[in-house]
């Protein structure tokens, strides 16, 4: 099922009695989810992201826009004429029910034609609790299973009624370190299994980044980007989903373009076509490349002052200093070569152009 | 499925539950406030003019203060009214000191037999007052007590129940603040006075506020301990004032009685909402 | 000389102890003399026969202030009386004050001013409103009362419900019981309903869960440990009626016969019947005794429903 976003806005009037502004959690969203895909919604929390998902659930209505499921407008419909399944980031199980009770939950609210016989409710059941592996623990109370566990029920119980849309709300982030790797896993094996479309919330990148089709980038209620996740890693639009993606973050320097020489304090790194002016500079950390001299096409290397190396097996991290930084470090991250040698005081640094992106000093919208 | 009819018909189902809601709600506050108001406006009736309306007007047109005059000079009033007062304020003084005292010691002192009688004190919760009035009402009388503020105050002070609240409170400010006024010298009592119960403030007044309520509400005992007049409570009054009245059937005068006995209430719970509703939460019941 | 200073030592920790223990006299003392020993003197007293209260002396021991209560008319009618008040007040009770707490959480505008109103009763003295709820019932000479004029209105005839029939007087008896205890039961329930996740309810309604059925298969067990509560201690404040009682009917309750037992209990020890403390012990402990098993029978059913 498709899901559409038309001109979607959500305005909350202000909590604050003397500043009686409203706060507008999102605004003017216009995008359209393709039909069986895994979507992240990607924010600093605060961003409006769990209002977005309320919104396309129908647990909030929106202020103005519209919300089209394929062909229908569902924006005026109950939550429970739309077709969805919603998992919420504490699961909301219901304590006093069994896993089979939970999840039979759903189904027995079905009525007129809709309505199913015990034996069928009971093999819909099995059949939801079979696809997230927690059929042997159908007679167990949710106090009863883990984090993880819960988790599978929660999902198994938005899954049970076969809905067109499937909602999840942070649906990680009270699970460990471990189990949040495995699980998001799970979660893109069930996806791709039901082909259902899928929106999950969350304010993780990595998590977003690594099983979604598609994500979807927020700042304070504003849509930023949507794409591949390569694709926006590599292309940010501009300086906020630069940094909010990618770990470790994204190296930021003041800059100045001048006759197409990207210059960093006085040092001319690289040839641009941007027109001359200030600038803001993010390199990636794997954007940096050891050099070992001049490169002779009118650059210089980058000269820092060394901090540490650190060494993790795979990669090895150069942690050093330059007065165009912003922050208190620059971080590179290069493959690990039993040859390198990077003794103090000082590293120079020839930049990969690919992984250098020019931003605008006042908009902070990326300079192509 | 048919989207616009689903629409629309939830949109009608949430308007008309809506109304109803309000209504039942409304109902259930005038049934509340009906005898609080029907009362105000009796007690504003004149003599004459209530005993005339065979059908009780819900309203009043020439309002008058002469019951509250009567309610005062034709009864002891302002008596039972003082009796109360110092009953009250006495009985809640010596109970704060008390449990205090008690509270601080099971929360922060350690000494042997401590959890022992905690114990004994908390199973002490479950005795009914019914079990024990009738041997206090002998004791009482047996110290010729009965018609005095002593035998008034004395049983009803004891409180096991406002003892575990405010230990549950003192056990809830950190060790550390003990320590480190015990390293400056500080004395227990000391530690007391200046520490724990400026804490524990809020829990305090709540206990304060629900035990002026328990005494200025408190009628078995009174009414078994007093027979003079001079020594009867707002309680016993009124139920005086009912059975013998002011030599006359004079309803308003009762209902101006029965106002100024429970104004003072009234309004300590309009400034205390909050304060009181919390405390009764927390495990306050009536009687 | 570390001898001199063990001693002193010593005697500084029996001093604390000591200490310790003065913080609790007070309250020790009160206890003791009007709680623990009253306790156990009113069993002494119970099985006390012919116990003169003027001389303090008795002639036998045995069971005869219980077969004596139980075979007094009187009592046989304050143990109907109470019954009937439990068995209609609490569940009645209970149950308006969750139709009341429920739609209390369904609004928002309004609603502290609502639970502010709904609590006026438990800071009111039973006694000054019982006087106002006897005259809007009562039926005189000169008027029927605002009640019966309401039954009228509604093409009833008028009853005296004060001094009336029997159960004209429970009926005012009743709504006045149920008046008086639904502030707290209503403060209760309604933060026993807030304190339900709302996710739960979010959830439900993606599921399309109708209202009836989020209500008794979502709402109802969440809150059943504060219903049991309410009914616990509602039973055994109903078990208790008195006041209420005298606020209504004056405090010759056996005329108006509508005596409960803690009246009865009373009016043995104090009053114009009064002067007899063991059959004051002996009804005081027998209500014990029914108040203790329904308690007990109430914990095993929540115990095995759960």
């Amino acid at each position: 099922m498709e899901v559409i976003l038309e001109h979607l806005t959500k305005a909350f009037p202000s909590r604050d009695k003397k500043n009686p502004t409203e706060v507008i959690a999102v605004n003017d969203f216009d995008f359209t989810i393709p039909d069986g895909k895994l979507i992240g919604l990607l924010g600093p929390s605060g961003c409006g992201k769990s209002t977005t998902l309320n919104l396309i659930c129908g647990l909030l209505a929106p202020t103005s826009g519209r919300i089209i499921f394929g062909d229908s407008d569902v924006t005026n419909l109950p939550p429970e004429a739309r077709g969805v399944g919603l998992v919420f980031q504490n699961y909301a199980l219901y304590p006093h029910l069994t896993v089979r009770q939970n999840i039979l939950f759903p189904l027995q609210n079905l009525r007129g034609e809709d309505k199913l016989t015990k034996e069928e409710m009971n093999a819909k059941a099995e059949e939801a609790a079979r696809l997230v592996q927690i059929d042997m623990l159908m007679d167990r109370k949710p106090k009863e299973l883990s984090g993880g566990q819960q988790q599978r029920v929660a999902i198994a119980r938005a899954l049970v009624k076969r809905p067109q849309v499937l909602l999840l709300d942070e649906p990680l982030s009270n699970l460990d370190a471990r189990l949040r790797l495995q699980t998001r896993e799970e979660i893109k094996r069930i996806q791709t299994e039901t082909g259902i479309t899928t929106i999950f919330v969350t304010h993780d990148q990595e998590e977003a980044m690594s099983i979604s089709d598609l994500i979807v980038v927020m700042k304070d209620g504003i849509l930023q980007q949507i794409g591949r996740p390569q694709e926006v890693y590599d292309e940010p639009v501009n300086m906020f989903v630069a940094k909010f993606l990618g770990t470790p973050q994204i190296n930021m320097f003041d800059g100045r373009v001048s006759g197409g020489l990207l210059y960093l304090g006085d040092t001319p790194v690289l040839k641009t076509e941007a027109p001359d002016s200030d600038v803001h500079v993010g390199i990636r950390p794997e954007g940096f490349v050891l050099a070992d001299g001049s490169a002779g096409d009118g650059c210089e290397p980058l000269v820092c002052d060394l901090k540490a190396v650190e060494v993790s097996g795979r990669d090895v991290s150069i942690v050093s200093t330059h007065p165009a930084c912003q922050a208190a470090n620059i971080r590179a991250i290069m493959g690990s070569d039993r040859n390198m040698m990077v003794t103090g005081p000082s590293v120079s640094f020839r930049l990969r152009p690919d992984k250098v992106y020019l931003f605008d000093k006042e908009t902070e919208k990326r300079i192509q | 499925m048919d989207y616009i009819r689903i629409e629309r018909n939830t949109k009608i189902k949430k308007g008309v539950a809506g109304t109803v809601r309000m209504i039942l709600l409304a109902l259930w506050a005038v049934i509340v406030l009906f005898p609080f108001y029907w009362m105000i406006l009796t007690s504003l009736k004149g003599y004459g003019a209530y005993n005339s309306e065979y059908i009780p007007k819900l309203y009043v047109t020439s309002p008058t203060f002469e019951n509250y005059r009567d309610a005062f000079s034709a009864v002891p009033l302002g008596r039972y009214f003082l009796n109360t007062a110092i009953f009250t304020v006495i009985t809640t003084a010596v109970m704060l000191v008390v449990i205090t005292l008690a509270a601080f010691a099971f929360a922060r002192l350690e000494f042997k037999g401590r959890n022992f009688v905690f114990v004994i004190f908390l199973s002490l919760m479950m005795i009914p007052t019914e079990l024990v009035v009738i041997t206090n009402f002998v004791t009482i009388t047996n110290w010729n007590m009965r018609n005095s503020f002593p035998g008034l105050i004395l049983p009803s002070i004891t409180s096991v129940f406002y003892i575990y609240l405010l230990k549950e409170n003192f056990e809830q400010v950190p060790d550390t603040l003990y320590y480190a006024a015990k390293v400056d010298g500080t004395s227990d009592f000391k530690y007391l006075c200046k520490v724990l119960i400026p804490i524990s403030k809020p829990t305090i007044v709540t206990v304060t506020i629900l035990k002026v309520i328990e005494c200025w509400n408190s009628y078995v005992w009174p009414r078994l301990i007093t027979d003079d007049q001079a020594y009867f409570l707002v309680s016993n009054g009124i139920q005086e004032i009912r059975e013998n009245g002011f030599g006359r059937e004079n309803i308003p005068a009762m209902m101006a009685a029965v106002v100024v006995i429970s104004a003072p209430l009234i309004v300590i719970f309009l400034i205390f909402r909050k304060q009181i509703m919390a405390g009764v939460l927390r495990g306050g019941t009536k009687g | 000389m570390s001898n001199v200073d063990d001693k002193s030592a010593q005697r500084r920790a029996r001093l604390t102890e000591y200490r310790c223990w003065l913080y609790l006299l007070p309250a020790i003392l009160f206890l003791g003399v009007f709680m623990v020993y009253p306790l156990v003197d009113v069993f002494v007293y119970s099985f006390e026969e012919g116990y003169n209260f003027a001389s303090q002396s008795f002639f036998g021991t045995g069971l005869y202030n219980y077969s004596y209560v139980l075979h007094d008319p009187y009592f046989l009618q304050a143990v109907k009386n109470t019954f009937i008040i439990v068995i209609i007040t609490v569940p009645m009770s209970t149950l308006i004050a969750l139709g009341i707490s429920l739609l209390l959480s369904q609004i928002t505008k309004l609603r502290s001013m609502f639970q502010t109103i709904y609590f006026l009763p438990y800071v009111t003295n039973t006694l000054a409103v019982g006087l106002v709820f006897m005259i809007l019932f009562k039926k005189t000479a000169y008027t029927d009362g605002m009640i019966n004029l309401l039954i009228n209105a509604f093409g009833g005839s008028s009853i005296d419900f004060i001094d009336g029939p029997y159960w004209a007087k429970m009926t005012v008896m009743c709504i006045y019981t149920v008046w008086v205890v639904m502030p707290f039961k209503i403060l209760i329930l309604t933060s026993a309903l807030s304190s339900v996740n709302p996710d739960y309810y979010s959830a439900a309604r993606v599921d399309g869960t109708r209202p009836w059925r989020i209500f008794y298969r979502i709402t109802l067990p969440m809150i059943s440990p504060m219903i049991f509560y309410l009914v616990i201690t509602g039973f055994i404040g109903a078990f208790k009626a008195y006041s209420d009682e005298v606020a209504l009917f004056g405090v010759d309750l056996n005329a108006a016969g509508m005596n409960t037992i803690v009246g009865y209990v009373y009016d043995m020890l104090y009053g114009d019947s009064g002067g007899y403390p063991s059959f004051a012990s002996a009804a005081a402990i027998i209500l014990f005794m029914i108040v203790l098993t329904i308690t007990v029978i109430n914990l095993m059913i929540s115990d095995a429903d759960d």
